[in-house]
């Protein structure tokens, strides 16, 4: 379909606007409707807050402050008491610990936003403690690991490989199967 | 209150400085989000938590500990009018949240209103660096000093995989924000920003108006940010900034020379036609102030308009929006008293600009 305002372009936006109960369909190219200044959402600037937005906003944010959870299927964040169905309305987490007690639904999220990257890789403040130092974690498994083979407790070497493998998962990219 | 004295207590302090490339750079901006350990976000936090943080931030902390010779000032929203509140959201000292919708919302801020610190917004702290013209280095070097120094006095909520852990997972990892203000009257005309736009978006940058709603950018006015926080590192989200603004920049520079060479007398009517309508107008709407004000600094950087400053953009930018001009006139204003009271300011401005002229001996070279 063809612009309707300068019959060259394809159109690629078409709406309906209702002006004093009259209703007029348009087709129009992106150019023209910039010219004609109708407004476009994301037309102007295609930010990533838009983007966030359209994943986590459902319709309009009803208030800013969320209240106390209520039963919910998903569990609410223990420190803050914040739901995901809450997080998704005002688009803000309650505190530091729903990131942890989010983690499996967030990161999908937080990896289209931030364009695929996962880890911070910038500044840190001096005072850091390593929380979740993942390597040691791993070291420290695999050595119980072996202690279990040599005693021959397969069943017992079984579980600590998975634990192994699951921190292995929580740390690359291509682990897309929770969204 | 005399028009001089207004813009000299109005107009921040670092605004007065010129800064590198600032015919098109007005300012650069760097922004850290912070959280603190243990306590809930704003969003969540019950209030006497947040009054805690706010007494603890304004009153406990010495804030002249983070330079003796810039120290920083603390005001609470509480004890601003919603007026004197939107002024500060005029000069981009603070957000609209926080001037309207905060609880316990308060501002540190250094004397030249370089350096802001914002309390109890979406997250517990904002520190901002503003600087005239194109200074990101320097403005992350301003930001990461007062952020040492905080870090000093607080224990941030931090996580070694997702770094700083901020209210809104769109700031998570650096929790910065690196900005720049330019003006690209040139590259509007000629129609090439529309195109150049999908480019800047594709290595994660954003661009948008300053002033004006939807898609349109009220004199020509843009900010360009980076939208990405996680997984660079702050030199490297400032030095890319920095690469495609250089490019801006230069297109910009090209566009504005091609326009003098291929239509001077056409620009040159439109200039002034543009100074005029600002030199004499008694009614002058905000979106029509914004253009020919456009117009006139183009008109001065292309040497083309002698003996108005260049600062006269940003400055009047600033001055003719609403909650200024009810300070000006010290009362409440109806739209259309707004539109008369912009007119008087302009043409006051202006008229000034031609008597320092003067003054200052016989016209311009």
């Amino acid at each position: 379909m063809l612009c309707q305002q300068c019959q060259k372009r394809q159109a690629t936006l078409h709406f309906t606007k209702i002006v004093n109960n009259e209703k007029t369909e348009m087709s129009l190219c992106d150019q023209c409707a910039k010219e004609r200044g109708d407004h476009v959402p994301g037309a102007n600037s295609y930010s990533i807050h838009e983007l966030l937005s359209g994943l986590l906003h459902s319709d309009s944010p009803t208030s800013q402050t969320a209240a106390p959870a209520r039963k919910s299927r998903h569990p609410a964040c223990q420190s803050c008491g914040m739901t995901y169905e809450q997080f998704r309305k005002v688009g803000k987490l309650g505190c530091a610990r729903c990131y942890e007690t989010f983690e499996a639904r967030l990161k999908p999220v937080l990896s289209r936003v931030h364009s695929g990257y996962h880890m911070h890789t910038g500044k840190s403040p001096k005072h850091a403690v390593p929380r979740r130092n993942v390597q040691q974690e791993i070291e420290q498994l695999q050595a119980e690991m072996q202690e279990h083979i040599v005693n021959e407790e397969f069943e017992k070497a079984a579980e600590v490989r998975d634990r192994i493998r699951a921190l292995h998962s929580r740390d690359s990219l291509d682990e897309t199967g929770d969204a | 209150m005399s028009l001089k004295k207004f813009i000299a207590e109005a107009v921040s302090p670092w605004m007065k400085q010129k800064g590198p490339a600032s015919d098109i750079v007005l300012s650069s901006r760097i922004r850290f989000a912070r959280n603190l350990e243990g306590y809930p976000f704003p969003v969540t936090a019950p209030e006497e938590s947040a009054q805690t943080l706010m007494n603890y931030t304004t009153a406990e902390i010495d804030l002249s500990s983070f330079q003796a010779e810039r120290p920083l000032h603390a005001v609470t929203m509480d004890r601003l009018s919603s007026n004197e509140r939107r002024i500060l959201v005029e000069k981009h000292l603070i957000s609209p949240y926080l001037a309207d919708k905060s609880t316990h919302g308060a501002l540190l801020l250094s004397g030249d209103e370089s350096i802001s610190i914002m309390i109890n917004e979406e997250d517990h702290l904002r520190l901002q660096c503003l600087l005239p013209g194109f200074q990101l280095k320097e403005g992350l070097e301003t930001a990461n000093k007062v952020d040492d120094w905080l870090e000093g006095k607080v224990t941030y909520a931090y996580d070694e995989e997702l770094g700083y852990l901020t209210s809104c997972p769109t700031n998570v990892g650096t929790g910065m924000r690196a900005s720049v203000m330019m003006h690209l009257p040139a590259l509007v005309m000629t129609q090439q920003l529309n195109r150049m736009m999908p480019a800047v978006n594709q290595v994660g940058l954003a661009v948008r108006g300053i002033y004006g709603e939807g898609s349109e950018a009220l004199g020509n006015l843009f900010q360009i940010s980076n939208q990405v926080t996680l997984g660079k590192s702050e030199q490297d989200i400032v030095d890319e900034l920095e690469g495609v603004v250089d490019q801006l920049l230069q297109q910009e520079r090209k566009a504005r020379e091609h326009l003098l060479n291929t239509s001077r007398l056409q620009l040159e009517d439109r200039m002034y036609r543009s100074y005029g309508q600002l030199r004499f107008s008694r009614i002058m709407e905000s979106k029509e102030s914004a253009q020919r004000l456009s117009d006139v600094r183009f008109a001065i950087d292309a040497g083309l308009l002698q003996g108005v400053s260049g600062d006269i953009l940003n400055e009047l930018m600033v001055l003719t929006q609403p909650a200024m001009l009810q300070q000006y006139a010290g009362a409440a204003l109806s739209p259309g008293e707004r539109d008369e009271r912009r007119a008087s300011l302009i043409r006051e401005r202006l008229k000034l600009e031609e008597q320092g002229d003067e003054l200052s001996g016989g016209g311009s070279e």
